[in-house]
């Protein structure tokens, strides 16, 4: 019943947009009006769909296994504080800019050289880098404040026109939602790409890829420095967001947790981002005040049964089961 | 302090993480396994000495034997039961689960014993000064160093003299080959994760002085037993030893002359040590 | 003399002590139908990997058309036109078929790198990997995911990667082992299908097949030519038949 050219079909149409995808942002702008007094929460988890979709380009995407992402997030976020503190550069949507810049540099750099290798040298080398960040920030106490960080951030209106809203967090919701938005966009026009599809090919058949002829190695740095870059626009709008920045976006604790939000929704899926952080930051937040200890062995139990059971997270069970429905109805 | 005594306190230092790291080099070398809970086992280790110690009146050098038992033979469960499952996934997913791991471990030692950090008491004769003729210095410490190097020997010994140790190094170096020679490697995984456990656990428990228990153990000094791994070689036992005295040396220098941040020099030493030679100090040659 | 499309002089790789190429002078000449023979572990496989620049070689050099590619990457090789299939499969197995045949072709006609234009929107791309789906017969599975196929599909698949890169030289690593014997013939229509120029070199275990295949055979034994000629001079070649053919030839 196939027509010859069904799958061509398919490709063809894949990186069309559906009208299902309007969703997520509809659900934001609805949890606006909805939940006013969570504008906080909800700003922090816009942050993290954007630091996990990041993520998701190398991890999910070109299967570059990294345990130090945070590194990009942390030099984001510090290079915005950093600039309005020492500069009084507080203009928001340069800072961001900056913050791209100069994560994407750090990821180009270290891309370059880490790249090279593989398995656990590229996981300690990834490891090392970030910590490397985190002490250069603690140790470079005249400018990042060291342990204590940069509190008390202010920044100017965004567009000259809206304040960031320190009490109820209204217009940094919709500024963060709006650069999630193009960030997402670029994303999916990426990932939908051909380079996109060569960077799959890379995660599935490294040897294949070489054999190709591909330039492997470039598409690599590419795609990291791409993805750094991203992770930086996350840092900053963590550091606008709050009005400050601590050593805290920078630590293993961040770079681990983006990682198991992203597993967790499901990696190399573009949506996994989305379905994870809404997952596992709700239910941090509901359960983890009244029973951190029990959270934490829940989420760890959690971790054990995807990695066994459930490999593609929450978007992969979604699409079992659907393929299940679908394939019961065909039979 | 004069170089003598910081030489010693870096020794001891660095006994402690080759005691704790060795195993986890086996297995990683063996099986290629990205085991991020292995600091766990050290941290279990450490609990089981402090509650034998506490609540049966075990003395400390039972103690540590009985936790080396207790923590082997519940790796060897765990391992059959889940690692196992994971030998062929792929690296993200072994990632994944021993992270999960780490959470289950910590969040059990917080429930069942408390958030709080653990002393052990070491016995009258391990406690005080000791009397080297040149120099005196802390006897736990030396004591470390002692047991460290008979260890090492030991297990010097162990892999390069008897069969058991030469099939490991023949699986470390090519898994394929040693399989088709007939050797069972998931036995000799089995065998050397319980045994590398086991010795974590005692790592942990002799390491408390230095390294401190509590509940945080096992993700705080993660970083640093991958460092000494992935610097040492993986499955190299002389190479891990090399690296854990190099680190623990370097770490010890630093926190007396750069009490501020200055882990940052083994970071960067270990970014410069991995790209110029990826397989470690002592590991195979070439990427 | 003209050049030949491929050509090795003096070919030797050595792994320590052990030689598994030694000395090999090589000519695949345009237009080949040439099949590489040899029992195992004859160093078949090694020769490829020198041929396209996956091993370097410990002496000798490799020619293209006449000019030294000895030090060119494999990268390089392949945009020069020199393509191989893998004895067991290389394929990207979380992708579908035609995805696996796309990306090949991307990278051959430059837009692999390309970030703004979605794959699916580059029809030129689509159309040539297509076509090559058709070749092979494999039309019906394009939209699978290779995990989903039976082993001897994917062997198509293999070869449909090669063909994505339009080579000029086709390195063909025992292409039919595992594929059911009724679905041979569909290799050799896909072989017979490409443009009478290419160079094709096979390595083959299946006699049978390397007898309808070749119009010229290269015996390799322990990583040295031991005997090359028409399909007919190595079938009489007593030798020949000693060391490698046995009873293959008289069943």
């Amino acid at each position: 019943m196939d027509a010859p050219h069904t799958a061509a079909g398919q490709l063809a149409r894949r990186h069309r947009f559906q009208w299902w995808e309007l969703l997520p942002w509809i659900a934001a702008i609805a949890a606006f009006f909805a939940f006013p007094t969570y504008l906080a929460f909800g700003t922090q988890l816009l942050i993290v769909i954007l630091f996990a979709l990041s993520l998701d380009l190398v991890l999910g995407y070109a299967g570059i296994v990294t345990l130090g992402h945070a590194a990009f997030f942390g030099a984001g976020a510090y290079t915005v504080g950093m600039l309005a503190s020492q500069l009084g550069w507080n203009e928001p949507l340069s800072g961001l800019l900056a913050a791209a810049a100069v994560a994407g540099l750090i990821g180009f750099v270290s891309g370059l050289v880490l790249l090279r290798t593989h398995g656990l040298t590229l996981l300690m080398l990834t490891l090392c880098t970030m910590a490397l960040l985190e002490q250069a920030a603690n140790m470079g106490a005249h400018w990042t404040g060291g342990f204590d960080g940069i509190p008390g951030l202010s920044f100017d209106k965004i567009l000259g026109l809206f304040s960031f809203d320190v009490l109820y967090f209204r217009s940094q919701y919709l500024y963060v939602l709006a650069v999630l938005l193009l960030c997402f966009v670029a994303v999916r026009m990426l990932v939908y790409s051909s380079f996109g599809q060569s960077l799959t090919g890379v995660r599935e058949n490294l040897l294949r890829m070489h054999a190709v002829g591909a330039p492997v190695r470039a598409r690599l740095v590419a795609v990291y420095t791409i993805s750094a870059a991203l992770a930086g626009v996350a840092g900053g709008l963590f550091t606008q967001a709050t009005g400050y920045v601590n050593l805290s976006v920078l630590g293993l604790e961040r770079a681990a947790g983006v990682m198991i939000i992203l597993i967790l929704g499901g990696y190399g899926r573009l949506y996994g981002a989305f379905v994870g952080a809404v997952a596992y930051m709700v239910l941090e937040h509901m359960l983890a005040k009244a029973y951190p200890t029990a959270w934490q062995l829940g989420i760890g139990v959690t971790l054990i049964l995807v990695a066994l059971y459930a490999r593609n997270g929450i978007i992969g069970i979604g699409e079992a089961l659907l393929r299940r429905l679908r394939g019961g109805g065909q039979a | 302090m004069d170089p003598a005594s910081i030489l010693l306190g870096g020794f001891a230092s660095g006994m402690v993480l080759f005691i704790v790291s060795v195993g986890l080099s086996v297995t990683m070398g063996l099986m290629g396994f990205v085991n991020l809970a292995h600091g766990g086992f050290a941290m279990l280790g450490g609990y089981v000495i402090v509650l034998a110690m506490k609540h049966w009146g075990l003395s400390f050098v039972p103690a540590l034997a009985l936790a080396f038992f207790a923590i082997a033979a519940f790796s060897v469960v765990l391992e059959r039961l889940l690692y196992s499952r994971l030998y062929r996934a792929q690296e993200l997913d072994q990632v994944l689960f021993t992270i999960g791991l780490v959470f289950v471990m910590t969040a059990a030692v917080t429930l069942g014993v408390g958030p709080e950090t653990q002393v052990i008491r070491l016995p009258d004769w391990l406690r005080g000064q000791t009397d080297l003729g040149f120099m005196t210095y802390r006897t736990y410490s030396l004591a470390l160093i002692v047991a460290g190097t008979l260890l090492v020997i030991a297990l010097w010994l162990g892999f390069e003299r008897t069969r058991y140790g030469a099939r490991i190094r023949a699986a470390v170096d090519n898994r394929r080959m040693a399989q088709s020679l007939g050797i069972d490697v998931g036995r000799l995984f089995t065998v050397a994760f319980a045994l590398g456990s086991g010795l974590a656990a005692v790592g942990g428990g002799l390491g408390a002085e230095i390294l401190g228990l509590d509940p945080n153990y096992p993700l705080r000094y993660l970083v640093y037993f991958l460092i000494v791994v992935a610097v040492g070689g993986l499955g190299k036992v002389t190479g891990v030893f090399f690296a854990a005295i190099l680190i623990g040396v370097l770490d010890f220098v630093l926190k007396i002359y750069f009490p501020k941040g200055g882990t940052i020099f083994i970071y960067a030493l270990t970014l410069i040590l991995l790209l110029a030679r990826p397989h470690g100090l002592f590991g195979k040659r070439g990427t | 003399m003209s050049s030949a499309r491929l050509e090795t002089k003096g070919l030797s790789k050595k792994f320590g002590a052990l030689e598994v190429a030694r000395e090999v002078n090589f000519r695949l000449e345009a237009g080949a139908r040439h099949a590489l023979i040899g029992p195992n572990g004859a160093g078949k496989t090694t020769f490829i990997n020198l041929l396209t620049g996956a091993l370097p070689p410990s002496r000798g050099s490799v020619l293209l058309e006449g000019e030294d590619v000895t030090t060119l990457a494999q990268a390089k090789r392949v945009k020069r036109g020199i393509a191989r299939t893998f004895q067991i499969n290389q394929l990207f197995r979380g992708l579908t078929v035609l995805e696996n045949v796309c990306i090949p072709v991307s990278e051959r006609m430059g837009v692999g790198g390309g970030m703004f234009r979605a794959a699916g929107r580059r029809a030129e791309v689509l159309d040539e990997a297509m076509r090559l789906i058709g070749i092979l017969r494999l039309e019906d599975d394009a939209g699978r995911r290779i995990v989903e196929l039976p082993y001897g599909r994917q062997r198509l698949v293999e070869i449909a990667i090669a063909l994505g890169l339009a080579p000029r030289v086709l390195l063909l690593d025992e292409p039919a082992a595992g594929i059911p014997s009724a679905e041979t013939h569909i290799l050799l229509d896909a072989i017979a299908s490409l443009p009478r120029d290419i160079a094709v070199l096979i390595i083959e275990h299946d006699m049978d097949l390397v007898f309808r295949f070749a119009e010229r055979i290269t015996v390799l034994v322990s990583g040295a030519i031991y005997a090359e000629g028409t399909p007919q001079e190595i079938a009489a070649n007593r030798d020949v038949r000693a060391v490698y053919l046995g009873g293959a030839l008289d069943a």
